[in-house]
């Protein structure tokens, strides 16, 4: 099946998945089963905007403006990152 | 060289298990329960883990669940911050356990499969029965919509059984599927003539893993971790040695993997009488092969040393003697051909009995 996310997409963080503040090495981990990602600025800033009622293009919209890029640009970036996420079962969706 | 932090810390609360699994990655020498650390004992470690830097416990044994105890550390982990996975065969645990980890926090569990019918698995897990609780307890766990991996640890009498295998991954409800050939250390050591693979065996999981990945996008995620005598190069052993997980033993000693004990000449500290800190910076156990530094040729000039830092070391005392060679199964290691002839030999198929994990030997 194919995982990118549909503009109405709405995703969401399932349970066993989380974001937690590193207190030692300072920044937010994405917490998983068996698995702690660093996120970066970007990583942070989409995952902050995942909330399972924003719509994917909302996300993109709400990005696009706060950092005054192209929506498409921005798109394309979010797109990659949630996609590999959701392969991974750590991102959800509800259409 | 600056010394990480630890992630990932695998709590090893006790030897006991129902289970006698002819590769139990436990010593071969079992702790018995006088020795475990209290559930104060473990809740002290696992704030010193989380103060220090971890962020994934691992919750595991032996069965964890032997322990009457294990909502209670699930809930003195999940109130310091830590990831709870709890590592299981299922045996020990009800309904009504299910419920009490539910409410401690816990957020992952991590089944283990030792054959996908009860003839097959009750005879590798030397368990009589251990395939119909399990397969009960799956349920449950399916029901509270546990966020699940089974790990199913194959070999060569269950490899060709992989297909049925992810597909009760799938009615399982299971997230992820790990896919962990055997690896020959402790127990498995000891059954290696029986259990390891052919290379027809482990060419062909390769395959039926790589098109059910592609087939189960979005249902079901894959770790597979090949039979490495078969690969080209080592695995870095636990990230790296020292530089990634730790491991503590039912009485409190910390290891460098759960492997370590069975490398002679290093001294291990315990949480009784170093703080968990001190033990992971300074202690003389993680400091011994950690880095670069330390590394024999070929792998002192090979471009990958910072991949693989030489391997498994546990691996390089069970083969070649020396915990501090290259790991034998590297292709430039000398000794290699130590791994080609284990192959040649103990890839026939004896029909000789498990030697079964007991606390008796």
């Amino acid at each position: 099946m194919t995982l990118a996310l549909a503009p109405t997409d709405r995703p969401f963080l399932p349970r066993g998945v989380r974001l937690a503040a590193d207190k030692v090495r300072g920044g937010t981990v994405l917490l998983c089963p068996e698995k702690a990602i660093a996120l970066d600025a970007i990583g942070e800033a989409i995952l902050s905007r995942v909330d399972g009622s924003t719509s994917f293009g909302d996300i993109v919209a709400g990005l696009a403006s706060a950092y005054d890029a192209p929506a498409e640009q921005i798109a394309g970036d979010v797109q990659r990152f949630l996609t590999g996420l959701r392969a991974r079962m750590y991102l959800a969706v509800r259409p | 060289m600056t010394v990480p932090p630890p992630i990932a810390m695998l709590a090893e609360l006790t030897h006991r298990c129902p289970l006698a699994c002819p590769y139990c990655s436990n010593p071969q020498n079992l702790l018995g329960r006088e020795a475990e650390m209290t559930t104060a004992e473990w809740a002290d470690a696992f704030r010193q883990a989380a103060a220090l830097g971890v962020l994934q416990l691992h919750l595991s044994g032996g069965e964890p669940a032997a322990r009457p105890d294990l909502a209670e550390l699930t809930a003195a982990a999940h109130a310091c911050g830590l990831y709870t996975n709890l590592i299981t065969s299922g045996i020990g645990l009800t309904p009504r356990r299910l419920d009490a980890l539910q409410a401690a926090g816990l957020d992952h569990i991590q089944l283990s499969l030792q054959g996908n019918s009860a003839g097959l698995a009750d005879w590798i897990s030397g368990y009589k029965g251990g395939f119909d609780r399990k397969m009960k307890i799956a349920a449950e766990i399916k029901a509270r919509e546990f966020p699940l991996t089974l790990n199913a640890v194959m070999h060569r009498h269950n490899l060709d059984d992989l297909e049925r295998t992810i597909e009760m991954a799938v009615e399982m409800g299971a997230r992820r599927l790990e896919v962990a050939c055997v690896q020959f250390h402790g127990w498995a050591s000891r059954n290696r003539a029986q259990l390891l693979p052919t290379r027809a065996q482990t060419e062909a999981a390769k395959r039926i893993v790589a098109e059910a990945e592609q087939r189960l996008r979005g249902v079901l995620a894959f770790d597979f971790v090949p039979p490495d005598y078969y690969a080209d190069y080592p695995k870095a052993c636990m990230g790296g040695w020292g530089m990634a997980g730790l491991n503590i033993a039912p009485d409190g000693t910390v290891l460098p993997c759960h492997a370590a004990q069975t490398i002679p000449h290093l001294n291990f500290d315990n949480v009784h009488s170093k703080p968990l800190a001190a033990i992971w910076y300074e202690g003389a156990a993680f400091n011994a092969f950690r880095g670069t530094d330390w590394l024999p040729q070929p792998c002192r000039s090979c471009d990958r040393r910072e991949t693989d830092f030489g391997g498994c070391r546990c691996q390089a005392l069970a083969l070649t003697g020396d915990a501090g060679a290259t790991d034998p199964v590297c292709r430039k290691s000398p000794r290699h051909q130590t791994v080609v002839e284990l192959l040649e030999t103990g890839g026939s198929n004896t029909e000789t009995a498990f030697f079964y994990r007991s606390a008796a030997c």
